[in-house]
């Protein structure tokens, strides 16, 4: 088991160490280093300080050097200077960082909640007339981009029905404490109800066709020969087995449900990582791009590990050699 | 009177009507199979006739649209939807919304369409190569292929579309396809692995065909299925994300309409006018819905293996 993790992490390093080559190559293309940007803002700068600062920022390097050195310093915790605020990257990062995983983590939880409870009446009526709904609306949510889907959601439930706030994370000069927090949660309805969408869409889906994998074999129905009640058979022995391979499709969707949260937190003005890169990108603050970028892979590359693991948990058919 | 059937007749009855039911009819070819099992996808064909519907309606805009593209009328500005006048109400320039969807729709298709193909011939390329001759130049290419798929692509794609200049379609074909090949790629090396060690391989190589001609001759052609039921995924998908891309402004830039760039300023004037926010939505929609459905039959029809 430890031997099975620790080749999985190795795998994740692996992937890390390639995407932030990726993306160094990306912001070496990028037209305009922060000399240029320095030169272009001071007319009367000198040909040598220029050079000189080419030297002191080591942009006259082989590109190999200038990747090991950005790594060391992206290791040491240093992400370098935002060009918009002004300030070190890092200090950015701290409270997006807060609204961004509250979003991420109500959205993937409801999600996986309805997602599996409407996936397993799906199939235990299968071909009824709800489970050809749940397929339709299904294909529906993987179809509907979610940029639009926050519009339609503002104009119905901000704007013709005033029942929520159309954006933002909280309505300025609320008391702290009980207070501010309702006033949050009703602030996170919509972004996550637009957010959980796609995630839940496909989650039915493949928890209506692992269920009515799992009804069909041998075990259940020896379960059912065995005399247990429906609910014994449904919930003890075929659900446990249904939820395995559903385990690694919620691991496969994250880097779609981040996608999805750049485009809700840019749609409801939701202060968090996906509206920082959003901004970052506009602005050509590129440090910061960059920071967001390596995170958000971080994340990934963790919640699969995470998933590895609890399959190899949960499904002792797995050998970890 | 007909004479009782014998117990033998009934049973190879009963296997001839099953083997109907599963689609697998004796002396037909693949291709047959595949287009009857098509043909009983009832939501496959909705899908179908609306993606045609939808790609004609955008190829004869200049005829059929209800206004010139460039009419700006200011004494008709925000026209709520109407059956007479304009069908799909007038933006803040008066312009006649229903016009712009028709000519928004034929660069959304086209950056669709083009994408798909591109990135059927750049998958198929990088996944013949990666299976045909395995080892390192596989081991490199999958990894860079694990990278892409394990990372959130729209951040990537929001990087790479600030750092290449212009608003066309070339650029944002060009954006889509520098990471989206990967998909297609995974698919076609995990069938020419397959395909590689059968005999019609071994027997072109005994008859002393060129290695070339053996990937483009007789892998590609045999990987096809996979490759024309995730070519058609990604049509819709592909117009999904320009129309992100457009919705942030860096897409398709106007004055070219696409169904993106259309709902730039819809939020803004969603008090004014929810309509501008309405239909271009719709449209991009119904559009994924309708390849979705499409690229779901196909892949019943073409590779029942596939189905989830």
């Amino acid at each position: 088991m430890l031997r099975f993790v620790a080749r999985r992490a190795v795998h994740g390093v692996i992937i890390l160490v390639g995407l932030s080559v990726l993306l160094f190559a990306l912001l070496v293309l990028t037209p305009g280093d922060p000399v240029e940007l320095i030169a272009a803002s001071t007319p009367d700068i000198k040909p040598e300080d220029v050079a000189a600062l080419r030297a002191y920022y080591g942009l006259d390097d082989p590109i190999y050097i200038r990747y090991f050195k950005w790594a060391r310093s992206v290791l040491h915790g240093d992400l370098g200077y935002s060009r918009t605020y002004g300030t070190p990257v890092i200090g950015l990062m701290g409270e997006r960082l807060r609204n961004t995983l509250a979003l991420l983590a109500t959205s993937v939880f409801l999600a996986f909640i309805a997602g599996v409870a409407i996936g397993i009446y799906s199939a235990l009526h299968q071909y009824s007339v709800v489970d050809y709904t749940v397929t339709v609306l299904a294909f529906a949510g993987l179809a509907m981009p979610v940029f639009w889907q926050g519009i339609v959601f503002i104009l119905v439930f901000a704007v013709w029905l005033p029942w929520f706030p159309a954006g933002g994370m909280m309505t300025p000069g609320v008391e702290p404490g009980w207070p501010m927090f309702w006033n949050r949660l009703w602030h996170m309805v919509l972004p996550v109800a637009v957010l959980a969408t796609s995630g839940m869409a496909a989650w039915t889906r493949y928890m209506r066709s692992s269920m009515l994998e799992v009804i069909r074999q041998d075990y259940v129905r020896t379960a059912r020969a065995k005399g247990n009640s429906e609910k014994v058979v449904i919930n003890k022995h075929a659900l446990r087995n249904a939820l395995i391979p559903i385990i690694t499709l919620v691991a496969l969707s994250i880097p779609g449900i981040l996608n999805g949260a750049v485009l809700t937190e840019t749609v409801f003005s939701w202060p968090g990582m996906g509206l920082l890169l959003f901004q970052a990108v506009l602005g050509h603050d590129y440090n910061v791009a960059m920071a967001v970028l390596l995170f958000v892979a971080l994340m990934t590359v963790l919640f699969n590990l995470f998933a590895d693991v609890a399959y190899a948990m949960v499904d002792p058919r797995i050998r970890y050699e | 009177m007909a004479r009782a059937a014998t117990p033998r007749q009934i049973a190879l009855e009963l296997e001839r009507r099953r083997r109907e039911a599963a689609g697998v009819a004796v002396g037909q070819s693949y291709w047959q199979i595949a287009r009857r099992r098509f043909l009983r996808h009832r939501l496959a064909l909705i899908g179908a006739g609306v993606a045609l519907a939808l790609t004609a309606t955008a190829l004869l805009a200049p005829w059929i649209a209800p206004h010139p593209f460039t009419q700006i009328d200011l004494q008709r500005r925000w026209q709520q939807p109407a059956l007479t006048g304009n069908l799909f109400g007038t933006d803040e320039l008066g312009r006649d919304v229903l016009t712009r969807i028709m000519y928004a729709g034929r660069i959304s298709l086209v950056v669709g369409y083009v994408t798909a193909v591109t990135i059927s011939i750049i998958g198929s390329l990088v996944g013949a190569l990666a299976g045909f001759y395995g080892g390192w130049v596989d081991s490199v290419l999958m990894r860079l292929v694990d990278i892409l798929i394990s990372v959130p692509t729209l951040p990537l794609y929001l990087i790479l579309a600030a750092l290449v200049p212009g608003g066309g379609v070339g650029r944002i074909v060009f954006v889509l396809s520098v990471f989206g090949w990967t998909t297609v790629a995974r698919l076609v090396r995990g069938q020419i692995l397959s395909l590689k060690s059968q005999d019609f391989v071994e027997a072109g190589r005994a008859m002393g065909a060129s290695e070339g001609r053996i990937i483009f001759r007789h892998l590609i052609p045999n990987a096809l299925a996979p490759v024309i039921v995730a070519s058609t995924l990604v049509v819709g998908n592909a117009i999904l994300i320009e129309s992100a891309l457009s919705y942030l402004g860096l897409g398709i830039q106007p004055p070219i309409p696409s169904w993106g760039n259309m709902l730039q300023r819809a939020q803004e004037y969603l008090l004014k006018a929810s309509w501008l926010a309405i239909f271009p939505g719709l449209c991009i929609f119904i559009t994924v819905l309708s390849f979705n459905f499409l690229g779901d039959g196909l892949r019943d029809a073409l590779d029942p293996r596939l189905k989830t």
